[in-house]
């Protein structure tokens, strides 16, 4: 009787085990159909921004090679940034983007706004999946919020295999809209950055203020094409060609930059709020390699840039994974890049030449090259799970185009460059 | 003359086969065990690049190539 008691305990603990395990490997199942990537980015610039910026993206194998991609990128930034006004050898005042409250910089200093700050969140999702032999097409979009800038986006795209899956041939589509509705509202091309220490009371300064102020929000939509070229070269090396195509029709101008009207002698007469052209077109031809060489893999890259602002770039960009053991690695990355200033880029305006149609002093659409010099470690963990550090150092030197500085702006830097410090930590599971 | 001949011949054999081998650019299914490797996919960190595409489409005047070079955040 005990015994049959005892069999009957252990029989049913057996099927109660068994019902756990089922339930385990289920969820197993459910989870094994999904990949999730994180990461989460730290970025600093000596004395300017800094920014911390999340994603989370999940890849749900549905069979049949369908996937469903979801993303969720959270970013924050804050610090100072450059306003596009030159340094002079004494101290400046400016007023803020909100009209509301202003700021002072030292003399000789590069002028810097440091209420900057924001924060992001977007979301994105997209559908894969094969719709004929040799054929795939993707469809998908986007929302990004911020305080100040709203983005919505549609995306698609149609690949077709040939040679064995040797050679893919794709079309990519893109079309994005944005507003955008800056802290203070949009000032008009060209408005002066008014004082309120030039007022006698306040009313009249916010009078003067607003009468400066076009609208409260603009948009821009853009349109992108990618024609790209995938190829098999052998066993040991594959190789992409990327053309794109960038329209972009809408409000352009960054709504928080100035740029310095100045004397003869260098001596800022009145700062303007920039203007930029409305449409933009880019054009991008892009090359990548991946190598292996000797257990090693390489990424070489190579990008040209040209638009109808004059500006174009070269891009230069070189990863090498080595690994160290079965599970390590280490991935030495460099990345060169140099611009063209674009054609309405100046450092200021002269008070003796007529305003042109369009002016920024922007320095990132000015002459500049910038290097990026970083390492990556990672390492495989169980189950696929993988783990990796990033660490990188980003040089901005923004170059002298040729323009002489006049007067007391022979003394001054006019072309500061900025260093940056990025650490990253991903985990894949 | 005659080995001029073989000798010709065999150029132009040989040029043959380098073009056959240029229109079989590739391989075949049996041979992928590399190229099938996630480190060798062309997308092969897409984190790492979504991260450096945001930061340098905020910090320099070009953006795009890769993928698409439109816009989605107001730092530009």
């Amino acid at each position: 009787m005990q015994l049959k008691q005892l069999a009957n305990i252990s029989m049913a603990l057996a099927a109660a085990s068994c019902a756990a395990l089922g339930q385990q490997a289920e969820a197993g199942t459910l989870l094994d159909d999904w990949q999730f990537n994180s990461a989460i980015l730290l970025y600093n610039e000596t004395d300017r921004v800094s920014a911390g910026e999340g994603i989370l993206t999940a890849r749900g194998d549905f069979g049949d090679d369908k996937y469903l991609n979801l993303g969720l990128v959270v970013d924050a930034l804050t610090g100072a940034s450059a306003t596009g006004a030159v340094a002079q050898p004494y101290v400046q005042s400016f007023t803020r983007p909100s009209g509301r409250g202003s700021y002072d910089v030292a003399a000789g200093v590069t002028p810097m706004d440091d209420t900057f700050h924001d924060t992001r969140v977007q979301l994105d999702a997209s559908w894969e999946q094969p719709i004929a032999a040799n054929w795939r097409a993707s469809g998908g979009g986007h929302l990004s919020k911020e305080y100040d800038y709203l983005s919505m986006g549609l995306n698609g795209s149609l690949a077709r295999d040939f040679n064995q899956k040797n050679t893919t041939v794709s079309l990519g589509l893109g079309y994005s809209h944005d507003t955008i509705s800056p802290e203070g509202g949009i000032a008009a091309a060209f408005a002066p950055m008014l004082l309120r220490s030039d007022y006698a009371d306040d009313s009249s300064y916010q009078a003067a203020f607003d009468a400066t102020r076009d609208r409260a929000d603009d948009t821009k939509d853009t349109l992108d094409v990618l024609l790209g070229l995938t190829q098999v070269i052998n066993r040991n090396w594959l190789m992409q060609l990327n053309y794109s195509f960038s329209l972009a029709d809408g409000y352009m101008t960054d709504p928080f930059k100035l740029v310095s009207v100045i004397n003869a002698n260098g001596e800022v007469q009145q700062n303007l709020y920039e203007s930029r052209p409305d449409q933009r077109t880019k054009h991008s031809l892009y090359w990548q390699n991946k190598l292996h060489v000797r257990g090693s893999y390489l990424d070489a890259s190579y990008r040209y840039m040209w638009d109808d602002w004059e500006l174009s770039s070269h891009t230069a960009d070189l990863k090498w994974r080595l690994p160290m053991t079965d599970r390590w690695y280490i991935e030495p990355q460099f990345r060169y890049y140099q611009q063209s200033a674009a054609e309405f880029y100046q450092p200021f305006i002269l008070q003796a030449e007529p305003l042109p149609q369009y002016v920024s002093a922007d320095y990132r659409i000015g002459k500049m090259n910038t290097y990026t010099l970083g390492a990556k470690f990672g390492t495989k963990l169980a189950q696929g799970n993988e783990l990796s550090f990033r660490i990188a150092l980003y040089q901005q030197n923004p170059q002298n185009d040729g323009v002489a500085a006049p007067g007391v702006l022979a003394n001054v830097e006019l072309y500061e460059k900025v260093t940056a410090v990025m650490a990253q930590v991903s985990y894949s599971f | 003359m005659k080995l001029k001949k073989i000798l010709g011949a065999g150029l132009t054999l040989l040029l043959l086969s380098q073009l056959t081998a240029c229109s079989t650019l590739g391989v075949k299914p049996w041979q992928r065990d590399t190229l099938a490797k996630e480190e060798m996919a062309l997308n092969s960190a897409p984190l790492d690049n979504r991260l450096d595409d945001h930061i340098y489409f905020s910090k320099e005047g070009s953006s795009g190539g890769r993928s698409f070079a439109g816009g989605g955040c107001g730092c530009n």
